[in-house]
């Protein structure tokens, strides 16, 4: 332990941060339950779930604007520096981004309802691996939120290719469907709506690896200055 | 309403016995005071009686006499400015000097340890070893210099004797220019005599004067050295010289308290109140010229 | 100890080389080895007793008139080192020059105390002339100009700082060093006293101590972050309040200790 370690006080402003934290972390776990409502909306043609969705909709934007006032209230009132300043534009960001995916859910949710009115036609099992892999980013990325995980962030965002790709196989899978059918023309656009928001949800995720890596990375915890020319006796 | 014993902000027993106690010192300080007071009022006024009624012209243009009627202060009173005059011109910037150089110039080492507590001392050694130091070096020693038993010598002598007083008060006042003026000026770069001429001696001077003054007030009683070293008891001239034989007035209220004629102690008396007059003069110039120059820093 | 280089134009106006600073057997400034740009503000932070104060004065080698002071190493002015044989401090003290934390005006006039340095240093020329441009640098003329042989003893502690500023600057310095310039004042004079700065880095080169960190993001180019007399970070101001490399700054400058 290093003499600075010992001296550290705990501050309120730390509680205040963790406070923030755990919102952002509730606004996270709506948005996730959102996605999965939805996407089982999706699959079982679920109604009910399709409803649910859309009512928590209303709970993340209130949770946005919360996070939102509270954190201009820390800037004003604490006037944060390095880590702690970095933390909280990157809270800003990530509520800002939540916010995304909980619409992105609910449109999902609106292809279901309009799915379980639509011409009966078979799901790409194309269209569940993309779910997976598109919520399985999200996991992740709040994982790495938590744990200040820089090496799970990084590989969230490189997994965002693969998403992209899957958004093509899907839309060419359905274009060729709708040609085949016109009575599935309804079905198939909504499955690439379904898809084009899965991607966007990937791409949001991406944006989040990314301010956990500019949380944790612009700083190094080792002892060593990259500007110094040469090493410091310590 | 609960009566006054049971109100929050009135006074406790424990208090009140507290109180009782703080009365009672203060009490004592102030019996002790009063009692001080009370003799030297006492005092004055018994002089005060004894002599004023022998505050006449004559008192002051002759010289003493056998007769009381025709005696007079006058060899005495101009000895004693004499005096003054030469210790000040002597003691003042030989004290002043000192106490810059200790102050300002000299390293802090073991030496200027020794040099402080030096001075320190020999502002309270006996007046009378000042005599015995005074006769044998200007006195005899310097005889050539002072002409022997000269208001020179008694100058000299006295000079000795308050320049330990001088040189502390003026280290004092040197002292209390704070140490930021002097920073200032360094920082603009001047050299240390600049700092001391425009910055340290000119805020200092007034502590100065006044501790002058009061060592003056001090020697101005001084006796025992001056007999010691040939301050004539009976001169009947004015010096006019510095080379001059003399006496001063301390000596001349001695010489006439030991009279047995009533009259020659009122004389003295009237001497008495005199060398009072002046004293209390000179520490009202003292007191003057502290308040006037006091700096709020 | 190799120095700490931040990139910036130019020759720098001061460097130092491995200086330390011992007072009897304790060290208070170790090996400090940092470069200060040309016409910009340095900040030196840190908790008490990091030794920024005592670092700031070898500048200027004020440290000489502590008795059991002693420097190693070097600061290099000009191409020399101020602590060298041959170089006179008082001459040293003209071109580099200092504001102190509690403004400390001498009692004489506004216009006195502005003409002390020049005249001490035998310049010669139009002294109204040389108090009016000083003044007006250090953004006081207009409040005093009126009153000039007012004592500067009347002024409020901003105007005061603000004069000491004027009286430094009358001796025409290069590098002007603050120790502390504004933690004496109340905010407003406070925020006068850095406008005043980022005024006056355009013709000199400013190195200022704070213990205010807030005030060293406003006001200053480069940070340096001592530590128990180290040098532990160097670098452009950004960089030090939202992204330091060492731990220890981070913890400082968020609060976390110090």
């Amino acid at each position: 332990m290093s003499p600075e370690d010992s001296a550290k006080t705990l501050r309120h402003f730390d509680q205040e941060l963790d406070d923030l934290r755990e919102l952002l972390l509730q606004m996270a776990g709506r948005a996730e339950e959102q996605m999965r409502d939805g996407l089982t909306a999706v699959k079982r043609l679920d109604a009910q779930a399709a409803q649910q969705t859309m009512r928590a909709d209303r709970d993340v934007d209130a949770l946005e604007l919360e996070i939102e006032e509270q954190a201009i209230n820390l800037l004003a009132r604490r006037q944060p520096m390095a880590g702690d300043l970095r933390t909280l534009v990157a809270v800003l960001k990530i509520s800002n981004d939540l916010e995304r995916v909980g619409d992105h859910a609910v449109n999902i949710a609106q292809c279901a309802k309009r799915l379980a009115e639509a011409f009966p036609m078979a799901q790409p099992s194309e269209l569940d691996q993309m779910a997976d892999l598109a919520t399985g980013m999200l996991r992740d990325a709040i994982t790495a939120f938590i744990d200040r995980d820089v090496a799970l962030a990084r590989n969230v965002c490189m997994r965002d290719e693969e998403v992209d790709r899957y958004n093509d196989t899907v839309f060419r899978l359905m274009l060729a469907r709708m040609a085949e059918n016109t009575n599935t023309v309804i079905p198939a656009l909504q499955m690439m709506l379904v898809a084009r928001n899965l991607e966007r949800v990937a791409d949001l995720a991406t944006n989040l690896g990314e301010d956990v890596i500019y949380i944790v990375e612009a700083r190094t915890i080792k002892h060593r200055a990259t500007e110094i020319e040469g090493e410091f006796d310590q | 309403m609960s009566d006054a014993s049971e109100r929050l902000l009135s006074t406790p027993p424990d208090l009140v016995r507290r109180r009782r106690w703080g009365r009672a010192f203060e009490l004592v300080c102030l019996g002790t005071t009063v009692v001080g007071v009370v003799f030297l009022a006492i005092m004055l006024v018994d002089i005060l009686i004894d002599g004023a009624g022998w505050l006449t012209g004559t008192f002051f243009t002759e010289s003493p006499s056998r007769i009381p009627s025709r005696a007079g202060i006058k060899p005495a009173l101009a000895g004693t400015l004499w005096l003054m005059g030469l210790v000040a011109l002597i003691a003042f910037p030989l004290g002043v000097a000192a106490a810059v150089y200790l102050e300002e110039y000299a390293a802090r080492n073991w030496i200027q340890s020794v040099i402080q507590t030096n001075i320190a001392n020999l502002a309270g050694v006996p007046s009378i070893v000042y005599g015995i130091l005074g006769l044998a070096v200007f006195v005899r020693w310097m005889f050539a210099l002072t002409g022997g038993r000269s208001v020179l010598s008694g100058a000299l002598t006295i000079s000795l004797l308050v320049l330990p007083v001088i040189i502390i008060a003026g280290q004092e006042a040197i002292r209390a220019v704070p140490g930021s003026i002097r920073e200032a000026s360094y920082g603009l770069g001047a050299t240390r005599w600049q700092t001391v001429r425009h910055h340290v001696l000119p805020n200092a001077l007034p502590g100065i004067m006044t501790g002058t003054i009061l060592a003056l007030s001090r020697a101005i009683g001084e006796t025992a050295p001056l007999i010691m070293m040939g301050a004539l008891t009976f001169i009947a001239f004015v010096p006019e010289g510095p080379r001059d034989a003399f006496t001063v007035l301390p000596i001349q209220i001695f010489n006439w308290a030991s009279r047995p004629q009533d009259e020659f102690r009122n004389l003295a008396a009237a001497a008495i109140i005199v060398l009072l007059v002046l004293l209390l003069s000179m520490n009202a110039v003292a007191i003057w010229m502290r308040n006037k120059y006091r700096k709020e820093w | 100890m190799p120095t700490i280089k931040v990139t910036a134009e130019g020759t720098p106006a001061l460097e130092t080389r491995d200086l330390s600073v011992l007072y009897g057997e304790t060290k208070a400034v170790k090996s400090i080895s940092m470069e200060i740009p040309r016409n910009k503000i340095v900040a030196l932070i840190g908790p008490s007793g990091c030794g920024k104060s005592t670092l700031i004065r070898c500048f200027n080698r004020m440290n000489d008139l502590v008795p059991n002071a002693r420097i190693e190493g070097q600061v290099i002015f000009r191409g020399e080192n101020l602590y060298a044989e041959h170089v006179d401090p008082v001459e040293v003290r003209r071109r580099i020059g200092m504001v102190f934390q509690k403004p400390n005006p001498f009692p004489k006039s506004i216009y006195d105390n502005v003409a002390f340095g020049p005249r001490i240093n035998g310049v010669n020329g139009d002294m109204d002339e040389i108090v009016e441009v000083s003044l007006q640098q250090a953004a006081l003329w207009e409040e005093v100009k009126d009153r000039l042989e007012v004592s500067a003893l009347e002024l409020s502690g901003g105007q005061q700082q603000r004069l000491c500023i004027a009286r430094a600057l009358a001796v025409t310095p290069e590098v002007l060093l603050m120790d502390e310039p504004a933690s004496a004042l109340d905010p407003i004079a406070t925020s006068k006293i850095e406008e005043l700065i980022q005024e006056l880095v355009k013709n000199y080169t400013i190195v200022i101590v704070t213990h205010n960190m807030q005030q060293a993001a406003r006001v200053s180019d480069y940070t340096a972050y001592l530590y128990l007399g180290e040098l532990m970070e160097y670098d452009v101001t950004d960089k030090i309040f939202t992204a330091p490399s060492e731990r220890s700054t981070e913890d400082y400058v968020t609060g976390r200790f110090g």
